[in-house]
């Protein structure tokens, strides 16, 4: 069970080759310098993009197998996915983007009270904050009960505060409904307090060195790992 | 003072704008979206009305849509009669030469939309159908309106295409484009300049509105 992965794609400028596995309710982190190819990845799990070979399994559900000749669509795949900038629907309310592609028009509600955004509902989304959209967004990946979450940087163009926040109401819901995340980052600290595993990637490669190096209080780049944060890491290869 | 070529023009004008608003946003849609080989192919021979001559682009229409021609006889065998010199004829050949005016605006909308929009909706589950409806469109609004009153202006002021499909039938194919043209041939200046002066605020208004939309 959960999202196993192995995928192969030539890009303009590396090649793109990772095998990975992220069991049921628990969150994987791809982390990695900007340009190491995070997004293709996690583009090709949501089928935004077509791997040239490889297979995703997801709860048993073939996702993709270059040999097999399967490919589902995004639309098939039944997965939630928040884009890094705010990618809400400009026409829609806060709400009626939160209850976008809805099968429940209850859960929505929770959703939006879990949030937050009770009191911002009616408004468009150029009326309200970065932190609330992109609250907003995550309800709209959530409000279609997904078995998997991919979230693509999402809190990047946040300010530190509302980072914090939205990172610990996504935790709690995540840990709430058990629900499956592959979370990109090119944060060290966030990748820390919200992984189960991590997955560092440089130039399309997983790079154990890499994060080694960039979790190393001798680095130059160094950044040590509080003591509490510690225990929850665990490499993934 | 007959005041009907100017009826017949915004009845034209606002037919031929619903016909082509209709028609462009798809073909808009394939043109941006759609790989396909072939396709600046295609797309040049949409943008063709812009870069011919009126007049040339309605001695073709007259044969095509002529009585030996492929659309007039097709036309005959399905409904009858025939497409020359009829309303119904100055809507299609108007339609031919103004497409290039619905399309273009549409297709910049596109153009300059979020593709993550239409990605984002994917995801959600939505089929590319279901995503033109409840995305693309709603969020294309202005370039669609923008579109709308370019043909709607456009139109209104055709002439020569007009005039070698339709002629001049008063009542019929007798738009006020080609009424003013009559009526400065015959020497009948106060209708000429009076119909004239009812394109100006018409115009420039929609022009205004045009910018502002555009701007946007």
């Amino acid at each position: 069970m959960g999202l196993s992965a192995v995928l192969r794609k030539k890009t303009e400028y590396f090649s793109i080759d990772v095998d990975f596995f992220c069991p049921e309710g628990k969150t994987l982190v791809l982390i990695g310098p900007s340009g190491a190819g995070k997004t293709t990845i996690i583009r090709m799990l949501a089928g935004l993009e077509k791997p040239d070979e490889g297979r995703i399994v997801l709860k048993e559900k073939i996702l993709f197998d270059s040999n097999r000749g399967i490919c589902l669509s995004p639309q098939k795949r039944e997965l939630g996915y928040v884009f890094q900038d705010f990618t809400l629907f400009p026409h829609l309310t806060i709400h009626g983007n939160a209850a976008f592609a809805a099968k429940d028009k209850s859960e929505v509600d929770y959703l939006v009270n879990y949030f937050g955004l009770s009191r911002l509902r009616d408004r468009k989304p150029h009326q309200v904050s970065g932190g609330e959209k992109q609250r907003c967004a995550i309800c709209q990946a959530l409000a279609r009960r997904p078995s998997l979450l991919l979230l693509d940087e999402p809190f990047s163009a946040l300010d530190v505060v509302t980072r914090r926040g939205l990172r610990a109401e996504l935790k709690k819901i995540k840990e709430e409904r058990a629900l499956s995340v592959v979370f990109v980052t090119h944060d060290i600290h966030e990748a820390l307090f919200i992984a189960d595993s991590i997955l560092p990637i440089v130039d399309g490669e997983i790079d154990r060195d890499w994060l080694e190096q960039i979790a190393s209080p001798v680095s130059p780049l160094g950044v040590q790992p509080r003591a509490t944060r510690e225990p929850k890491l665990a490499l993934v290869y | 003072m007959d005041f009907f070529p100017l009826y017949l023009s915004a009845k034209l004008a606002v037919i031929t704008t619903s016909v082509l608003i209709l028609i462009s946003a798809p073909l808009a849609y394939f043109l941006v979206y759609v790989k396909c080989p072939g396709k600046f192919l295609f797309e040049a021979l949409i943008n063709l009305p812009i870069a011919l001559p009126p007049t040339v682009i309605g001695l073709y229409l007259l044969y095509i849509m002529g009585p030996k021609g492929y659309v007039g006889t097709i036309w005959g065998e399905v409904f009858g009669g025939t497409l020359l010199f009829t309303f119904t004829g100055i809507v299609i050949a108007t339609a031919v030469y103004s497409l290039p005016f619905a399309v273009q605006p549409i297709k910049a909308t596109f153009e300059k939309m979020d593709h993550r929009l239409r990605e984002n909706a994917y995801v959600l589950g939505l089929s590319p159908v279901a995503t033109f409806f409840r995305v693309m469109i709603p969020n294309s609004i202005n370039g669609i309106a923008a579109a709308a009153i370019l043909v709607f202006l456009h139109s209104m002021g055709a002439f020569g295409v007009i005039l070698m499909v339709g002629g001049s039938i008063s009542g019929e194919t007798r738009v006020a484009s080609i009424a003013i043209y009559e009526a400065v041939e015959t020497m009948n200046y106060r209708e000429a300049w009076l119909l004239s002066l009812a394109f100006v605020p018409i115009s420039y208004f929609f022009l205004l509105l045009v910018n502002r939309l555009t701007r946007s």
